[in-house]
């Protein structure tokens, strides 16, 4: 193996996963206050359409970025809303999210499927990707804002009873998880892919989530874990363009086995999951009266 | 004088009322948000509601298209109330579609010069199995190795979907097909019946039925019901009660696989007649909002699933004739659930304004 072909290969593995490495933190930070949000895909989805469209319309990176950042926000606020004030259950709240995204982003999208756009240079989110981890276990772990994040996850009443609004931390964690997932599905759109296609994420949002049971919630693993998928995702890819004589469809499904495989090793031990996991996760607050 | 906004308060019991009601509070919503979309869209919402919610079923054909799409999402959102009901969130439903597809269609593609009465009920048997077998491998890893059932369920969509693209671009691709990727057209025993002359609905609708009927008489009249529904209520209730979790999770998914299985093969053997990549327009994921909006309930699911198909018919009119994608169908079914799971909260808590003075 020549050193060329070596530093190609990573290269393309780092480009391949910083989206991972976006949602997959945003998801995060999410469920570490104690919400799981399921709408990832829907998210990303939208997030990637809007900024394609702003950049063709207007040309301008900084605001298709912006545009999409406030999808982001519009489309995890809704879910706040619901699943914060009106209570709902934030499995099925998730699942309208991601549907819902599906349906916007296809219809959003449908006039610029095939517009050229002049792609951006990835490395800068490259580097910002692993930057906003270490931003993030630095805030979890270092900071008191981190530390009563965490609280509001681990045990909402007791947060609640020390006089932090659980409400509104749980509201901009979510917030926060939005707009990550639209940076990564912008990211798609404009520096990895570059283009528009209905459903283009192909599922990363549900990679993302899986990241985070992976990571058993610290932010460092996700990087780890996101390595790990982009690198089969590369490696199949590559397989695949040697010719190797497999039918291309066993090395597509290589991720979501993968992810799969990866699941079960990580979570058959109960007691790591018990241990790591929020343990408000999926439960919701009623102040009562 | 009465505060300004009301203010959140659990009831001590939940609203039977409002649990009838909610679903149409949130039909009635989604309709509103619907008319603002058209409006912003630049249409007149009165002709493009009625394009998208009336003209569709304005004809013998129409009416029975609308059956043809509820058919595969009543049957699913049945088989997914058995999951829902105990809180097992399974949502790879398509995957269990596909492989109901794969495992009957490959009957018959096998038998495709065959014409025989056993055909096609071993074909029904066979997609029953491949739906189940496909189900239970989520409540394995859920059971044995403490896996979430809902990022497993929804890996194995993907799996499902690959293998059934290499089946119908690889070895079973038709030999006379020109190089298309489709499989072998089934013979006609391993087709379902139509049930009228001249339109498309078929006798996967009985069997839709007839399994709806089963479900209801499971969930109100057996203990296998009953137990869905305590450790759905209260798990800890169900296990100091002596109910097997495990049993239970895997009857859930079996269950629910075998109901997705079966839909799939209905697909393909009535409407379709043959194995090809896309068979299904996202059936088993838009049978999770039915399943929802009719409230897990078999009556409510059977009206649930006739709404729900209705945005499948809208949307392919109002790309035919507003020129607006039929992706708009996809936002409906978004909207419907959100206006459904926030309206919920009228199931448990009341609304009441608070005395200021």
């Amino acid at each position: 193996m020549n050193l060329d072909l070596i530093l190609g290969i990573l290269q393309i593995v780092l480009i391949a996963t910083t989206p991972l490495v976006f949602a997959g933190i945003g998801e995060l930070v999410t469920e570490k206050s104690g919400v799981l949000n399921l709408g990832v895909e829907g998210m990303m989805l939208v997030g990637a359409v809007s900024a394609f469209i702003i950049l063709v319309i207007t040309g301008s990176y900084f605001l298709a970025f912006f545009v999409s950042i406030l999808s982001g926000i519009i489309m995890s606020g809704l879910f706040a809303f619901l699943v914060l004030f009106l209570m709902s259950n934030q499995i099925a709240t998730g699942l309208a999210l991601t549907i819902f995204g599906i349906g916007l982003s296809s219809m959003l999208g449908k006039q610029y499927i095939g517009t050229p756009i002049d792609g951006l240079s990835p490395w800068f989110f490259v580097i910002f990707s692993f930057l906003i981890v270490f931003l993030v276990s630095y805030f979890f772990y270092k900071t008191k804002a981190g530390l009563i994040l965490r609280a509001v996850g681990e045990s909402h009443n007791s947060a609640h009873a020390l006089g932090y609004s659980v409400i509104k931390i749980r509201f901009l964690s979510i917030l926060f998880g939005g707009s990550m997932c639209a940076l990564a599905g912008s990211y798609i759109s404009i520096c990895y892919a570059p283009m528009w296609q209905e459903g283009m994420t192909a599922g990363r949002g549900w990679i993302a989530l899986a990241l985070v049971v992976f990571a058993t919630w610290k932010p460092e693993r996700v990087l780890i874990g996101a390595y790990i998928f982009g690198g089969v995702t590369i490696l199949q890819m590559n397989l695949q363009a040697l010719g190797l004589r497999f039918p291309g469809q066993f090395f597509s499904m290589a991720p979501y086995v993968a992810t799969i495989i990866v699941l079960v090793l990580i979570s058959s031990n109960k007691l790591r999951i018990k241990l790591s996991a929020p343990a408000s996760l999926t439960i919701p607050f009623y102040k009562g009266r | 004088m009465n505060s300004l906004f009301p203010s959140i308060v659990s009831r001590s019991q939940s609203s039977g009322l409002m649990n009838f009601f909610v679903p149409i509070i949130s039909i009635v919503l989604t309709l509103i948000t619907g008319s603002i979309i058209f409006i912003l869209l630049g249409f007149d919402p009165a002709y493009a509601l009625y394009t998208f919610f009336i003209s569709p079923i304005s004809s013998t054909y129409g009416i029975s298209e609308l059956f043809v799409k509820a058919t595969p999402l009543a049957l699913i959102a049945i088989g997914l109330s058995y999951c829902f009901k105990n809180n097992i969130y399974n949502i790879g439903a398509e995957g269990q579609l596909t492989m109901g597809a794969i495992f009957g269609g490959g009957i018959g593609i096998l038998f495709h010069d065959t014409n025989a009465f056993w055909l096609l009920p071993l074909m029904i048997f066979a997609g029953a199995i491949g739906g189940a077998l496909w189900g239970l491998i989520p409540a394995i890893l859920k059971t044995k190795f403490n896996t979430n059932e809902i990022l497993t369920s929804l890996m194995l969509v993907y799996v499902a979907l690959f293998i059934l693209d290499y089946l119908v671009v690889g070895p079973w691709k038709d030999p006379f097909g020109y190089s298309f990727p489709k499989s072998r057209p089934f013979s006609e025993s391993g087709r379902m019946p139509l049930l009228f002359d001249g339109l498309r609905v078929h006798f996967g609708l009985i069997i839709t039925l007839f399994l709806i009927f089963v479900s209801w008489f499971i969930f109100s009249k057996t203990i296998f019901g009953f137990q869905l529904k305590v450790s759905g209520y209260s798990p800890k209730a169900a296990r100091y009660a002596g109910f097997n979790q495990t049993t239970l999770v895997f009857f859930a998914f079996a269950i629910c696989g075998a109901f997705a299985g079966i839909a799939g093969l209905a697909e393909v053997s009535g409407p379709i007649g043959l194995l090809y990549r896309d068979i299904s327009p996202n059936y088993g994921f838009t049978a999770i909002i039915v399943a929802f909006l009719g409230r897990l309930h078999p009556i409510g699911i059977i009206f649930a699933s006739l709404v729900i198909a209705l945005t499948y018919l809208g949307a392919e009119d109002a790309q035919l004739f507003l020129q607006i994608p039929s992706a708009v169908g996809f936002i409906f079914q978004g909207l419907v659930l959100f206006y459904l799971l926030g309206a919920e909260l009228l199931i448990n808590y009341k609304l009441t304004y608070k005395k200021l003075l």
